[in-house]
């Protein structure tokens, strides 16, 4: 009889997938799509927040204080998109500072990108147009994610997100015209920076287990591979408009189906960065988990201050 | 005009130096909150900044801008007040810095809105409304801080104690203070003063935290004697405008 009705619920649940109707937090859900979800959001969630880390690091050395106020805008604005996130999260049961424990052993994971380190200021500018714009491909399908809350903070999401893309961009233009050496920087941030970027989109459809399943639920509604095509094909006319060379001796415009080819991504390398042997994966946790330690002391008093006036106004 | 360039210098130096050092916290607050509240807080102040600087450029008539007077200036023609350069330290550290000069900010600007300077007159009233935040915010981290855990209440007390010897200079006057102030542009020092006085007490009562009794004060910014922390800020804050001088970014 049980048997009956979980079929029964999970064929009505599929049904409102295939119809475009979403998916709210107190409807039933199967396990299996649940923790997908909190799989996927509290990932996106971590990405955020470690995102902040590689840019925070050149607020202080931003070259004016226009570009300052930017930064320190943009990297406000992924504080946010981590606690929008991590409330996505918690609708579905799960409990943040679980999820963020996660992060910190290192059983979550969160975007390989931010394992790369920010050498120059011209990394702003890749990273904003790069890294947001690779975020901006994946994160627009999204807002029509079956999962209603987290396609509604995709869509606000989306919003800053394309201004971040733009402002990136900008930094990259004005570099790129700018004097010998800082194109110069402009180029070696674009070397360094394009291959990952490409990684962000995940393995290849062949080797991504969740793929299928996600595509199924309508949480994703694209596969990597069509992303990663996506991107190239966006930004890749961008690097020839304001003269910078993309790093791939293989990229060509294929007339016929009307993309661009590009070369073999270093699998080896994205594992590994995976399994956090990346440049920086050390730091970015350590410093995480710094922080969490460092903040137990004042998170610890703040609790203890509300339940003094707590008790005071009950006295 | 001299006086007048001296004493925007002032303002905008503050906080420029105050917004610097809160920036260095991005990414490191102890909670996610607050990493958004204190970037939030150094974009005002940077704004502020910058718009200040804008106006001090003007005056001084050299064709300068913001982002020269900014980073192009040595330590020495810093004017800011040496507590908005000390180093963030813990959390607690950095609330209580900015209580201090949140406390003197209120007053300071609702005063300024009445400046016969036009322009200050108009930034005042627009910065007001980001200080009043900024005082809510950290006053009430004092009191949490304060009225907190026992170990928090003593972190709290002891970044008092360091940074209470700082708090005389916000009040700081000399012949530039005392031209501004006859010519209408300056708030009275005293009357911000008591203003100040007011609040920490009332704030500090709240929080169960004691006015140290080592009263010895220092002062030395206004008159471009900084601590040795100030060349660390600007060898960070302007390092790439040394290394590549003249472009645009």
């Amino acid at each position: 009889m049980k048997e009956v009705n979980i079929s029964e619920l999970e064929r009505r649940f599929q049904e409102k997938i295939d119809n475009d109707i979403r998916i709210e937090p107190k409807d039933w859900m199967p396990d299996e799509y649940r923790k997908t979800l909190i799989r996927q959001i509290s990932q996106h969630a971590h990405s955020e927040v470690v995102g902040m880390l590689p840019e925070g690091n050149w607020i202080t050395r931003a070259p004016n204080l226009r570009r300052k106020a930017v930064l320190l805008a943009k990297v406000q604005d992924e504080a946010g998109h981590g606690l929008y996130l991590y409330s996505a999260v918690e609708t579905l049961g799960a409990d943040r500072e679980q999820t963020i424990d996660d992060l910190h052993s290192g059983k979550a994971k969160y975007s390989s990108i931010f394992n790369y380190p920010t050498l120059t200021w011209a990394d702003m500018g890749a990273i904003g147009w790069l890294v947001d714009g690779a975020a901006i491909m994946n994160q627009v399908p999204l807002c029509r994610c079956s999962y209603g809350p987290y396609a509604r903070a995709m869509v606000r999401v989306c919003k800053e997100e394309s201004f971040h893309q733009r402002q990136g961009f900008e930094i990259m233009t004005t570099l790129a015209k700018g004097s010998p050496e800082q194109k110069a920087m402009a180029q070696d941030a674009l070397n360094r920076f394009w291959w990952p970027a490409l990684m962000m989109f995940g393995p290849n459809d062949a080797e991504s287990k969740h793929t299928q399943q996600s595509m199924d639920w309508r949480i994703k509604r694209h596969t990597n591979d069509e992303l990663r095509q996506m991107f190239v094909d966006a930004t890749v006319p961008q690097a020839e408009l304001i003269g910078l060379t993309v790093p791939d001796p293989d990229l060509k415009w294929n007339e016929e189906t009307g993309h661009y080819e590009f070369g073999e991504i270093n699998w080896d390398e994205f594992w590994q960065v995976v399994k956090g042997n990346g440049p920086c994966n050390k730091d970015r946790i350590d410093t995480r988990r710094k922080a969490k330690e460092e903040g137990m002391w004042v998170r610890e008093a703040a609790m203890a201050h509300a339940d003094k006036r707590a008790k005071r106004k009950s006295a | 005009m001299e006086h007048l360039f001296e004493y925007v210098l002032r303002i905008g130096d503050d906080s420029l130096i105050l917004g610097q050092r809160l920036a260095e916290w991005c990414g490191h607050g102890p909670i996610l909150e607050e990493d958004i509240a204190m970037t939030n807080i150094s974009l005002d102040l940077i704004g502020q900044a910058t718009t200040l600087l804008d106006y001090a450029a003007k005056i001084e008539g050299k064709g300068k801008n913001a982002d020269q007077l900014a980073f192009l200036r040595f330590d020495k023609d810093y004017r800011n007040l040496l507590l908005v350069e000390q180093p963030n330290g813990d959390f607690g550290m950095t609330m209580m810095r900015q209580f201090f000069f949140d406390a003197f900010r209120k007053p300071f600007f609702e005063a300024l809105q009445h400046s016969k300077d036009e322009q200050l007159s108009a930034i005042a009233e627009k910065s007001l409304k980001e200080t009043r935040y900024h005082l809510k915010h950290s006053s009430e981290w004092v009191i949490r801080l304060g009225d907190g855990t026992e170990e928090s209440h003593q972190r709290i007390q002891e970044s008092l104690d360091a940074l209470y010897r700082y708090t005389d200079e916000l009040f700081y006057s000399d012949e530039v203070q005392k031209a501004m102030e006859s010519a209408g542009i300056a708030p009275k020092m005293d009357d911000v003063r008591s203003e100040w006085n007011k609040t920490v007490d009332y704030v500090l009562n709240e929080a169960t935290l004691k006015i140290p009794d080592n009263q010895w004060k220092f002062e030395g910014g206004r008159r471009g004697m900084h601590s040795e922390h100030l060349g660390y800020i600007l060898a960070d804050m302007q390092y790439m405008q040394r290394a590549y001088p003249g472009l645009e970014w």
